[in-house]
C-alpha cells in the first residue's frame, strides 16, 4: 500500500540499503532484544482514504452541537467572541504553523516579531511592564504564577479566593503538590472575595495572593482594597484577567498588580472544546529575570539592523535543568499569533467598542431577566456574566432551551454546592437584542 | 525569503483613525458606563494597539510569515523534535464547527462526537505505547513529564514510600527531564552513559536505590541509538522499587516494532504534536498525552474519560488521582489532528513511518560519516549525532556550520545537544523527506565541511543570504528590550 506522506521508492529503498550495507530494514531494529520486539499488527485501524476519512470525522463532529448553529449563553471562562476572518488566514499560512520554536533567529524573524508584538499587546491591555510569549493556558499560568511568588519571596503560603475560576483552583492545587505549597482558599461574600476573611488569611509567610477580574461569577473585584491588604504584608499580587474586559476596565496593573495572568481566548481563538487555548503571563521589569517560559526580546545583528531573538534563556529548563522553577518548553505560539492579529484587527478603538458592547448587552440582559421575575443572584458591578437562579435542576433547563436552540448556562452546582439550582450566563457582543430578548423569554417558560 | 531588510513593527504602521475590524452597532438601549461601573475601575487610557486596516494586517503578516522557515518552506532536520510534513486534512477536520466551535461546559449529550473522538484516540495511542490507560490531559511533552512524575509520586506515597525522593536521568537527557523533576518536587540524579552512547549499566546500579522514584529514559536516547540493555534497566529500577518513565519524544523510530509498555515502562508520554503531526505551530500548542500501567491507573489527572451503556462520561470521582493538570479535556484540537493522522496512516503505515524515518537517518549519517567525526558507529534509529571535532581544529565551529547552512536554505539540525558529545549535531530527518532532499542536504553538508578546510571564513561569516545576520544575543540578554515603546 502506497502513501501519501511517504516518498520512499521501492528503488530508494534498494539504493539506501546498499549505501548502509545491509540487506533489510530489519536490520536496523536489530538492537532492539527479541523479547520486547513487537509481532504482528498494531489492533488500530486500516488506513483510510483522505475523501472517506474527511467525511467520517465531519459525520463525528456532527453528532455535536456547535455554537454556530446554536446560540450561547454559556461562558465560565472560554467565550464565543467575534474572530475577524483574517485571523484564521494568517495562522493558516504554513511558515508560521509548520515551523518550531525560533531557535535560529536568521530563519524565524517572523514569528519572533510577530510575538515581540503580541507581548507588547499583552502588557498594554495589563497595565503591566513584561508579558513573556505565552504559557498553556489561563488556569496553568495561575499556578505558575504561585510558583514564581513562592520562589521570589521565599515563602510557601498561597491565599487564593474561591471567586477565581474553580478549575484554576484545582489545577493550583495540584501543582501546589510539587513544591509543597499551602494553598489556602478565602470564601467569597456576595459574589466578591470576601475582603476580612482575605485580612485573616494573609500574614507575614504570605507568598501571594490570587484574585480574578472579572471575577468567576462576572464580578469586578475591588482590586483597590485588596491591593492594600496585600502588599501590607509584603505579598505578590497576582491577578487573573480576561484581557477583553480590560478594553473597558481599568487594568490590574494600574492598581498595583506584581503579576498578571489570564487566557488570551477571547481574541481570535475558538472554544475547540476546551483547548488549544492561550495562556498569558505578565509582570514588572523587577521579576523578568524569573519570568516561566520564553521570552522575545529586540537586538540587532552584526550589521546593526534591528531584529529579535529568544531571550533571557538563563532562566529555561534546557539551560537551568534541574535548577528551572519552570518546565515549560512548547507552549502555545500559534495561539499567541491568532490573539495578536485579532487585537491588532480590532486595535486601539475596536478594544473598547468590544468591551462596551459586552457591559451593555450583559446589562440590557439583567434588566430584562429582573423584569421577567428572574433571580439575579449578586447585586455588584458586573461585566458579561451574571449568575441566575432558575427553579430547576439547571441541566433540565438546558435540555428545553437547546430544543428552543439555546445553549444554556453553567451549572455552578458541581463545584458550589450552594448554589444549586444557579446557572452562570455569559453575554458578549455575539448576542443581539433580539437573541436576548427570545432567551430571556424562553428562560421563563422553562421555569 | 525576502530580502528587504527590515520589517515595520505593527505599531509603526498605526496611524490614528484607520480600523481593521467591524462590529454591529450596539441594537440594546445604552446606559452611561459610570452608571453600570465605579468610576475608579473604569479604564482611562486607551491601549497603544496599532490602528491599521485589514489589508495592512494582511501585508505585515504576510511579509513576516516570508521571514519564517517552515517544514513547507524546506527541510527542516531539527533533532528530537520530528519536522514531519503536517498533513492538510488534519488543519481542514480540526476547523469543522463541530469539533472547533463546541465549549467543553456543554451538557456530555451534546459533545458525545466529541467524547467519542477522544476516546478512540486514547485506545489507539494505548495500543501503540502498550500501556493500559491513556490521558489526553497534558498541554505538551513537559506537561506530560511533570503529569507523570506526580503520579509516580503519589503512587509511592499511597505506599507510604516518602523517602523515595530521587529521580535518576542519563546525562544525554534533555534538561526538560530534571526540570520536571524539580517542578514535581524530586531530586534529579545523573547516571552516566558509556562508551557506546548507552546508559552505563554499572553506574546505573551504583546511583539506584531505596530512595529511587523513577528513572527517566528516551529510548531511543536522544543520541538516536536504542537502549539495547532496556530489559537489564527495567529489572534494575523495578527490584529498587522504583518505576520507569518512558519520555516520547523519540517515539517516531519504533511504531510497530517495539512498544514501551512492553519493555517495562510504567508512564509514558507523547508528544502529538511530533510523532503525530499537529504543527509545532512555532512552538505550541502541543498535546502530551499520558500512559500508565495498571497500578498507576488510580492515581491519573481528572476527569477520566469512560465508555458507558449510555455513551461516554467524564469521570470525576476518583479518590486518588492526582487532581486536574488542565482546564477543560487537554489541548482537543491538537488531539483531533493527531486521530486524524492515526487514521490516515493506519497500522500499516505508521509501522513503514518509523521504518522509513529509521531507514532515512541511517542513510545520511553513513554518508556524512567520511567528512565529520561519527561518535557512535552502530546503526541509529530515527536520528542519530555527528561532532563538528574535526572542523572546529580548523578554527570552525558547529554554531559557524550550522549558520552556513541557513544559506543553503536549510534549518539546521540541534547543536550542542546532547551535552555529552563535543560539538554535537543531531540530525533527524523523518520518514516524509525524499531521497532527493536527503542528498542535496548531503551535499550541502561535504560542501561546508569541503569550506572549513578550504575557505574556513566563508562558514564563519555565515549566514551570508538571509534578511538578518548573526545577532547580538549578549545585549539583548544584558539590556532586555521585551516590549515595543512608542516613541
Amino acid at each position: 500500500m502506497k502513501f501519501r506522506y511517504l516518498p520512499m521508492t521501492e528503488q530508494d529503498e534498494k539504493e539506501m540499503l546498499a549505501e548502509i550495507g545491509i540487506d533489510s530494514i530489519d536490520e536496523l531494529f536489530g538492537d532492539i532484544p527479541e523479547n520486547v520486539r513487537f509481532k504482528g499488527d498494531l489492533n488500530i485501524t486500516e488506513a483510510i482514504p483522505e475523501n472517506d476519512l474527511f467525511k467520517k470525522m465531519s459525520q463525528l463532529a456532527a453528532k455535536n452541537v456547535n455554537t454556530k448553529d446554536y446560540t450561547s449563553f454559556l461562558g465560565a471562562g472560554v467565550y464565543d467572541h467575534y474572530i475577524p476572518s483574517i485571523v484564521n488566514h494568517v495562522i493558516s499560512r504554513s511558515e508560521f504553523y509548520t515551523a518550531y520554536t525560533p531557535y535560529q533567529p536568521e530563519i524565524s524573524q517572523g514569528e519572533l516579531q510577530a510575538i515581540f508584538e503580541f507581548q507588547t499587546m499583552i502588557c498594554e491591555l495589563t497595565g503591566m511592564e513584561v508579558a513573556n510569549s505565552s504559557m498553556y493556558d489561563g488556569q496553568t499560568a495561575l499556578a505558575e504564577a504561585a510558583f514564581l511568588s513562592a520562589a521570589h519571596t521565599r515563602k510557601k503560603k498561597v491565599v487564593v479566593s474561591k471567586s477565581v475560576h474553580p478549575e484554576a483552583l484545582s489545577v493550583l492545587h495540584t501543582y501546589a503538590k510539587g513544591p509543597n505549597l499551602e494553598v489556602v482558599e478565602v470564601e467569597a461574600a456576595n459574589g466578591t472575595t470576601d475582603l476580612e476573611a482575605l485580612k485573616a488569611a494573609v500574614d507575614s509567610d504570605t507568598a501571594c495572593v490570587i484574585v480574578q477580574y472579572p471575577n468567576f461569577f462576572g464580578q469586578i473585584e475591588p482590586l483597590k482594597d485588596i491591593e492594600e491588604i496585600v502588599h501590607q504584608e509584603k505579598a505578590m499580587f497576582v491577578v487573573s484577567s480576561n484581557p477583553l474586559s480590560l478594553g473597558a476596565l481599568k487594568p490590574p496593573g494600574k492598581f498595583g498588580a506584581d503579576i498578571v495572568i489570564g487566557d488570551a481566548q477571547p481574541f481570535g481563538i475558538p472554544a475547540a472544546f476546551g483547548g488549544p487555548h492561550c495562556g498569558y503571563f505578565a509582570t514588572t521589569k523587577k521579576l523578568m529575570r524569573k519570568v516561566p517560559g520564553r521570552l522575545i526580546g529586540q537586538t540587532t545583528d552584526e550589521e546593526g539592523q534591528r531584529g529579535f531573538v529568544l531571550t533571557l534563556q538563563a532562566r529555561e529548563q534546557h539551560i537551568r535543568r534541574d535548577k528551572a522553577t519552570s518546565n515549560i518548553c512548547s507552549n502555545q505560539a500559534l495561539n499567541a499569533l491568532a490573539a495578536s492579529v485579532a487585537m491588532t484587527a480590532l486595535g486601539k478603538k475596536g478594544i473598547k467598542e468590544i468591551a462596551v458592547q459586552n457591559l451593555q448587552k450583559a446589562h440590557y440582559a439583567k434588566k430584562k431577566l429582573e423584569e421577567n421575575g428572574v433571580e439575579i443572584h449578586f447585586n455588584g458591578a458586573f461585566f458579561n456574566e451574571l449568575v441566575i437562579k432558575v427553579s430547576k435542576p439547571v441541566r433540565e433547563v438546558n435540555k428545553a432551551l437547546l430544543e428552543k436552540g439555546f445553549v444554556g448556562g453553567y451549572d455552578l452546582r458541581q463545584y458550589y454546592p450552594d448554589l444549586d439550582q444557579h446557572m452562570l450566563i455569559a453575554i458578549t457582543e455575539q448576542r443581539t437584542k433580539e437573541e436576548i430578548d427570545t432567551f430571556v423569554k424562553e428562560l421563563g417558560g422553562v421555569q | 525569503m525576502s530580502h528587504k531588510k527590515d520589517q515595520a513593527l505593527i505599531f509603526e504602521l498605526s496611524k490614528p483613525g484607520r480600523v481593521g475590524y467591524s462590529l454591529s452597532a450596539l441594537d440594546v438601549p445604552e446606559t452611561p458606563i459610570e452608571e453600570l461601573i465605579d468610576s475608579e475601575y473604569i479604564r482611562d487610557e486607551e491601549p497603544e494597539l496599532p490602528e491599521v486596516s485589514e489589508l495592512q494586517i494582511m501585508r505585515h503578516y504576510t511579509a513576516l510569515s516570508k521571514r519564517n522557515h517552515g517544514v513547507d518552506s524546506g527541510f527542516y532536520p531539527l533533532g528530537s523534535c520530528t519536522m514531519k510534513y503536517n498533513p492538510k486534512i488534519n488543519e481542514d477536520v480540526a476547523r469543522i464547527p463541530g469539533f472547533a466551535h463546541t465549549h467543553p461546559y456543554q451538557d456530555e449529550n451534546t459533545v458525545q462526537g466529541a467524547m467519542e473522538m477522544l476516546y478512540d484516540l486514547q485506545t489507539s495511542l494505548e495500543e501503540i505505547t502498550g500501556m493500559d490507560e491513556v490521558t489526553l490531559q497534558p498541554a505538551a511533552g513537559a506537561h506530560g513529564e511533570w503529569t507523570g512524575l506526580m503520579m509516580i509520586r503519589a503512587y509511592h506515597e499511597k505506599n507510604g514510600d516518602q523517602h523515595r525522593t530521587k529521580v535518576i536521568v542519563p546525562d544525554s537527557a534533555h534538561g526538560t527531564n530534571p526540570a520536571s523533576a524539580t517542578v514535581a518536587g524530586f531530586d534529579s540524579v545523573t547516571v552516566k552513559s558509556d562508551e557506546n552512547g548507552l546508559v552505563d549499566l554499572e553506574d546505573l546500579k551504583r546511583v539506584v536505590g531505596d530512595d529511587t522514584a523513577a528513572l527517566m529514559l528516551t529510548n531511543p536516547n536522544t543520541l538516536g541509538l536504542f537502549e539495547e540493555h532496556i530489559l537489564d534497566m527495567a529489572r534494575i529500577i523495578h527490584e529498587a522499587g522504583g518505576k520507569l518513565y518512558y519520555d516520547g519524544a523519540n517515539m517516531n523510530a519504533i511504531m510497530g516494532r517495539t512498544r514501551p509498555g512492553d519493555m517495562g515502562f510504567d508512564v509514558v508520554h507523547l508528544n502529538l504534536h511530533k510523532t503525530f503531526t499537529g504543527p509545532h505551530g512555532g512552538g505550541g500548542p502541543g498535546s502530551g498525552p499520558v500512559g500508565v500501567k495498571k497500578d498507576l491507573i488510580p492515581f491519573l489527572p481528572k476527569p477520566i474519560l469512560a465508555k458507558t451503556e449510555d455513551g461516554y462520561v467524564f469521570d470525576y470521582d476518583r479518590p486518588d488521582s492526582i487532581g486536574r493538570v488542565k482546564p477543560f479535556y487537554g489541548n482537543f484540537g491538537i488531539n483531533v489532528r493527531a486521530y486524524t493522522y492515526i487514521q490516515t496512516m493506519g497500522r500499516e503505515g505508521l509501522k513503514k513511518v518509523s521504518d522509513y524515518a529509521v531507514l532515512n537517518a541511517n542513510y545520511m549519517m553513513r554518508k556524512l560519516a567520511p567528512h565529520f567525526v561519527l561518535p557512535y558507529e552502530q546503526h541509529c534509529k530515527h536520528e542519530f549525532v555527528i561532532s563538528g571535532k574535526r572542523q572546529k581544529k580548523l578554527g570552525v565551529r558547529t554554531l559557524d556550520m550550522a549558520k552556513r547552512l541557513l544559506d543553503f536554505g536549510y534549518h539546521p539540525p540541534t547543536i550542542y545537544f546532547p551535552l555529552n558529545v563535543e560539538e554535537c549535531m543531531m540530525i533527524e530527518p523523518t520518514e516524509t523527506e525524499s531521497k532527493e532532499t536527503l542528498d542535496e542536504f548531503i551535499d550541502a553538508m561535504i560542501q561546508i565541511a569541503k569550506e572549513a578546510e578550504e575557505s574556513p571564513e566563508v562558514v564563519q561569516q555565515a549566514p551570508h543570504n538571509t534578511v538578518i545576520k548573526r545577532m547580538d544575543e549578549t545585549t539583548a540578554a544584558r539590556k532586555p528590550i521585551l516590549r515595543y515603546e512608542k516613541q
